[in-house]
């Protein structure tokens, strides 16, 4: 064997056969470790408590798949987890699918699952069952991954995206437009004076305090794709209420607005990884902003706005200098308007 | 005796009679009064009344008579009124006596027109001036021939009670007036005095009143003076008004309305007091002076350290906004204060003007010192004009108060089209007939109360004209607002037309000088959508009224950042830098590469070799931004236009001789070929002349000037050549940058100089307020296929 052949993946790493065994029980397996895995069998078994149980999926394809603060592997975990953790559950256990690229370096992969164990870990959850396919060059890009996850909701807590009403204030758990801006930059291979870091963290412990604290929430989402404006346009339809936000309560950090600026892209719009919006009655707010900030990724939450009965399923802003503006649902590509 | 012997000993036996159905702005005008003193001249009995249709007579006379009573409708119509037709039907003769004026009927259909707004009459001010007078110093009078009229009027036909007057009951001497048919008044709908009428109050900022209706205006006067800030309800909205001279207060002004350089509006006295200050032509006096009292910009007299007012006025700008007072209380304002005030529009950035008393308290209260109130409503809000006389010809900047509603005619009958308008500086155009309603300027409606502006607007017309939409035609930006509403407000069945930006320009010049003919159309812009998906603002088209073929643009340029390359000129001046040497610029020895952050310059570059929210763009406006900015003149703007303006003004400055010269600019044919595109106008090539004659020092005015030049120079070569080649030989201009006098000028006079006939705007702007027209002028047409 050369030595390229020894340090990628290979189209038999994914053909059922030794090789296939090898990659799993010698590098999956010992990373992944739990006894639901360890068993071998086609599908994890494990018993629930009686109640209401979430369930969400996702995929990501995500280039590049290394950037500041972290890559498609912890990505693909903390992603699940806060899907879960968006219904108002407790994450329990994932599913993880590789799709990997024929020639992807052995040493890439280590890494991506191993950040994957770290982030399992981190959320306290179990990567139960998985399955892994190698694809010839060209058929997929360097790896794709797919994550399903399921977890409990605890009795009595009801959230969703159509409970929002008016009155309630709108909670951010952090500033915006971080995970969206450091892969942009990486991407595209911009480089910029100052430090462009992913936010991508799992959300379940402080899903967890809010809803054991006795707190009422009515929503929770995280503001990933389409970033904070296209979140709360979606929340706003599905509970038919409208929303304003306040230009200056929106937290976002100093060189991602610089970055911002400087691309002509608006930060309401970028992605977030590791942010959740909550949206909960006004006389609960200070209360739940302060479980929010106490916990490890929410140091720089904050309340940036409410919801109210006028214009139902729109969202504005009210700027620094006064004035409301339409924060739109982005659709496509921003096309300069201003004459 | 017999009965047929009595009949035929009638003196009148030779008495016809008809029934005569008048249209067009014949209602709020003093129209009836008028048919009654025509009536008792002409020895004509019958009666009158408004109707929804407009005004209709039952008249009887001798055949003679009502012939001449007829003709003087026409020909001698009151000051306001304009009169669109006399329908005549024969009716039988009743042998009425006498001539009556009846109440009003509303009819099913509403052809009437309402007046726009009109400021005061002489006849008034007199009387207002006349200490005997029981309206002296009364800031609400008026009469039929003067007055407040579409600011007011909630529904037609225009009576009382659909006014902003049904809260105020006539007292019996206004009662008189109103009632008595040779009185001045006589149905005059605003008609009050001091006992009956709307009243004006001064407030603080926090709204606690401090004077009552006898000394609020002369303290008002006094606290201006003092240098305070006033909130001033007027017509059409509020302005915040403060003393013109006294620099301080403008500076303040200017700080607390996070307005640091857009030229403020000024209202004199008179136009002798205006030509202390600024130089006045006929033309421009005549424009100053007429009823619909506009703004209007004329050149400052002298240097700006010349002049006796504040240099915060309008800084960097050659020219003035002046107005002269229009309501009554302007004149008493202005009597008790200072005699020049600065009287900008009183809104937040990027809102409606307040026309709501307290909703004014809630917005101005950290910017007006005092508030100067009255309790007569304004029911729909109108700001002020703006023209300016460019070849001896009225150009709008802005059309709203003092011409909106007045139709504009068109050459023939059309569907209910709507013209959704453009995305800022929008107004709205629904079509009757052969008449097309532009709306009142709206604004830009990525604001809620614009927007919610824009919807009142439309509701309002339909009412007032009595239509339903049956066509709808936006722009061909998905992203505008008024194309969204365009989508989300009519149903499926309504037929919707996209109209790309720069046709509706070229079309909207078309109607209104009433070409139905190909034409060449130069439209030099800002920002427009393209069919190519690139954002245009630099085209000649082959146009006719349904269609268009884009036969040559400006070069395309990297636009990086989108929007942000419109708010920071060096963006394009870097845009320009780039594509003209490449990265090398940035070893350029320039003072515009040394103004900058080089990590900026150079992130800009990044975005443009990658091609990272770069859109291209062909844009008059930010080529003329870009050259600003590299010249040093502005790096970001804090209005609209602000750099290229000021690039004009550089070259227009009066002590600097013209220099004619101009820079290389290159024609060549689009490589690959596209779509009919047979020129491209490429001026990188006097790029890199001007980037020499900037290290040589040449004066940046000179630069200027050649830079203008060689746009005109470009454009009307490009032009010569498509004319010839498609034999025609009609010119239109349009598009926001030919507010540009250097442009303008040059370009008229090398396209008549080249036997081609040019047509311009003089009725809608040619920059975006006139888009509306143009959609539904296209849309309109295409309906007749
Ligand atoms: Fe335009
Ligand atoms: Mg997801
Ligand atoms: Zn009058
Ligand atoms: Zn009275």
């Amino acid at each position: 064997m050369n030595a390229e052949k020894n340090n990628t993946i290979l189209l038999d790493h994914g053909a059922g056969g030794k090789a296939s065994h090898a990659l799993f029980s010698e590098m999956i397996l010992p990373l992944f470790s739990n006894e639901y895995l360890a068993m071998g069998d086609d599908g994890a078994v494990y018993s629930v408590p009686a109640g209401k149980m979430a369930f969400s999926t996702d995929s990501y394809v995500v280039d590049p798949i290394f950037f500041n603060g972290g890559n498609i592997g912890d990505l693909a975990v903390n992603g699940t987890v806060n899907d879960i953790a968006m219904c108002g559950a407790i994450p329990l256990y994932i599913s993880v699918g590789l799709i990997i690229e024929e020639g992807l370096p052995i040493n890439d992969f280590q890494e991506i699952i191993t950040s994957m164990a770290t982030a399992a870990d981190r959320a306290g959850v179990k990567i139960v069952t998985g399955d892994t396919k190698v694809v010839p060059r060209g058929k997929a890009d360097k790896i794709f991954i797919n994550t399903s996850g399921v977890g409990m909701i605890p009795e009595g807590v009801n959230v969703s995206g159509s409970r929002a009403l008016p009155g309630d204030k709108i909670i951010l758990s952090g500033t915006m437009a971080d995970h969206g801006i450091a892969i942009l930059t990486a991407r595209e291979g911009l480089t910029f004076d100052g430090d462009l870091k992913t936010d991508s963290a799992p959300l379940n412990h402080m899903v967890k305090t809010m809803l054991s604290s006795g707190c009422e929430v009515h929503v929770l989402r995280d503001p990933t794709r389409g970033g904070v404006g296209t979140t709360l346009n979606e929340i706003a339809s599905q509970s038919g209420v409208g929303m304003t936000l306040f230009e200056k309560d929106l937290p976002i950090k100093k060189p991602v607005n610089g970055v911002c600026e400087l691309l002509g892209f608006d930060p309401l719009y970028i992605a977030n990884e590791g942010k959740l919006l909550a949206i909960v009655p006004e006389k609960q707010a200070s209360k739940v902003l302060d479980l929010i900030k106490a916990d490890t990724f929410g140091k720089n939450a904050a309340i940036i706005g409410e919801v109210t009965d006028q214009r139902p399923g729109k969202v504005f802003l009210e700027t620094a200098i006064g004035g409301q503006r339409l924060v739109d649902m982005l659709t496509g590509e921003q096309l300069p308007r201003i004459c | 005796m017999p009965a047929t012997f009595l009949r035929t000993q009638m003196p009148d036996s030779d008495c016809i009679a008809s029934q005569l159905d008048i249209s067009g702005v014949v209602q709020g005008v003093g129209f009836r009064p008028f048919l009654f003193a025509l009536a008792a001249r002409h020895k004509i009995s019958g009666e009158v009344s408004n109707t929804a249709f407009g005004v209709r007579a039952r008249v009887e006379g001798s055949p003679a008579s009502l012939t001449r009573f007829v003709e003087a409708i026409t020909a001698h119509p009151p000051m306001l009124a304009r009169v669109d037709g006399v329908q005549t039907t024969s009716v039988p003769v009743t042998g009425a006596s006498g001539f009556k004026i009846i109440a009003s009927r509303t009819g099913s259909s509403r052809a009437t027109l309402i007046s726009p707004d009109v400021c005061v009459c002489n006849d008034c001010l007199k009387e207002m001036e006349n200490p005997e007078d029981r309206r002296f110093r009364y800031p609400f009078i008026n009469c039929t021939n003067c007055g407040p009229r579409f600011t007011i009027i909630e529904d037609i036909p225009y009576d009382r009670p659909q006014t902003a007057m049904k809260q105020f009951a006539m007292c019996p001497d206004c009662q008189a007036e109103y009632d008595n048919p040779a009185d001045r008044r006589f149905h005059a709908q605003p008609n009050a005095c001091p006992v009956c009428g709307p009243q004006v109050f001064l407030t603080d900022s926090k709204g606690q009143t401090i004077a009552g209706p006898d000394t609020a205006i002369h303290q008002a006067g006094r606290l201006l003076a003092r240098g305070k800030i006033l909130a001033v309800k007027g017509l059409g909205g509020f302005h915040l008004a403060v003393d013109a001279g006294d620099d301080a207060a403008v500076l303040r002004l200017r700080r607390r309305k996070h307005r640091p350089h857009k030229p403020f509006a000024l209202m004199a006295r008179s136009g002798s007091a205006v030509s202390a200050f600024a130089d006045v032509s006929k033309e421009e006096l005549q424009l100053l002076t007429g009823f619909n009292r506009p703004i209007v910009l004329l050149r400052k007299k002298g240097s700006d350290a010349q002049m006796e007012l504040s240099r915060k006025i309008a800084p960097l700008n050659p020219c003035l906004g002046v107005m002269l007072p229009y309501t009554p209380l302007h004149y008493l304002l202005l009597d008790a204060g200072p005699k020049v005030l600065v009287m900008t529009s009183g809104n937040r950035p990027g809102e409606p003007l307040s026309i709501d008393n307290q909703d004014a308290l809630d917005a101005f209260s950290h910017i007006a010192d005092y508030f100067l109130l009255h309790n007569r409503d304004i029911y729909f809000r109108a700001d002020d004009s703006i023209v300016r006389v460019q070849a001896g010809q009225t150009r709008f900047i802005r059309r709203s108060r003092g011409y909106a509603p007045l139709p504009i005619p068109l050459s023939e009958d059309l569907p209910f089209v709507l013209g959704c308008g453009a995305g800022m500086k929008n107004t709205l155009c629904l079509t009757r007939k052969n008449q097309a309603f532009l709306s009142q300027h709206i604004g830009d409606l990525e604001n809620r109360k614009t927007c919610d502006f824009y919807v009142q607007t439309l509701d309002h017309f339909k009412t007032i004209l009595d239509i339903t939409p049956e066509i709808v035609a936006h722009d061909l930006h998905p992203g505008y607002m008024s194309t969204r509403f365009a989508k989300d407000h009519f149903a499926e069945q309504i037929p919707r037309v996209a109209v790309q930006h720069h046709h509706a320009h070229a079309v909207s010049c078309m109607v209104e000088n009433d070409l139905d003919e190909p034409v060449v159309a130069i439209v030099l812009d800002g920002t427009g959508y393209g069919t190519d998906g690139h954002i245009w603002g630099g085209e000649i088209l082959v146009a006719t009224r349904k269609s268009f073929v884009r036969k040559a643009h400006l070069r395309y340029l990297p636009m990086p950042g989108g929007d942000q390359a419109v708010l920071a000129p060096w963006r394009m001046a870097a845009a320009l830098l780039y594509t003209a040497f490449g990265r090398n610029f940035l070893d350029l020895d320039l003072p515009f590469i040394h103004d900058m952050d080089p990590c900026h310059l150079d992130f800009v570059c990044q975005m443009m070799e990658k091609k990272v929210n770069t859109p291209q763009t062909s844009s008059c406006g930010r080529l003329c931004d870009a050259v600003s900015s590299l010249l040093g003149i502005r790096h970001k703007i804090s209005y609209d236009s602000q750099a290229a303006m000021e690039l004009e003004a550089v070259g227009t400055t009066k002590d600097f001789a013209p220099d004619p010269a101009s820079y290389a600019c290159e024609l060549r044919s689009p490589d690959p070929a596209a779509d009919g595109v047979e020129w491209i106008i490429d001026v990188i090539p006097g790029i890199r002349e001007i980037v020499a004659d900037i290290c040589a020092r040449v004066p940046v005015q000179q630069i200027s000037q050649r830079f203008h030049q060689t746009l005109v120079h470009g454009f009307f070569q490009a032009a010569h050549r498509i004319t010839a080649a498609h034999r025609v030989d009609k010119v239109v201009l349009s598009g926001g940058v030919f507010n540009n006098d250097l442009i303008f000028n040059a370009m008229m006079g090398s396209l008549k100089q080249g036997g081609l006939s040019v047509y311009t705007h003089s009725r809608v702007p040619p920059g975006d307020g006139g888009i509306a027209l143009g959609q539904a002028a296209v849309a309109g047409a295409l309906s007749k296929d």
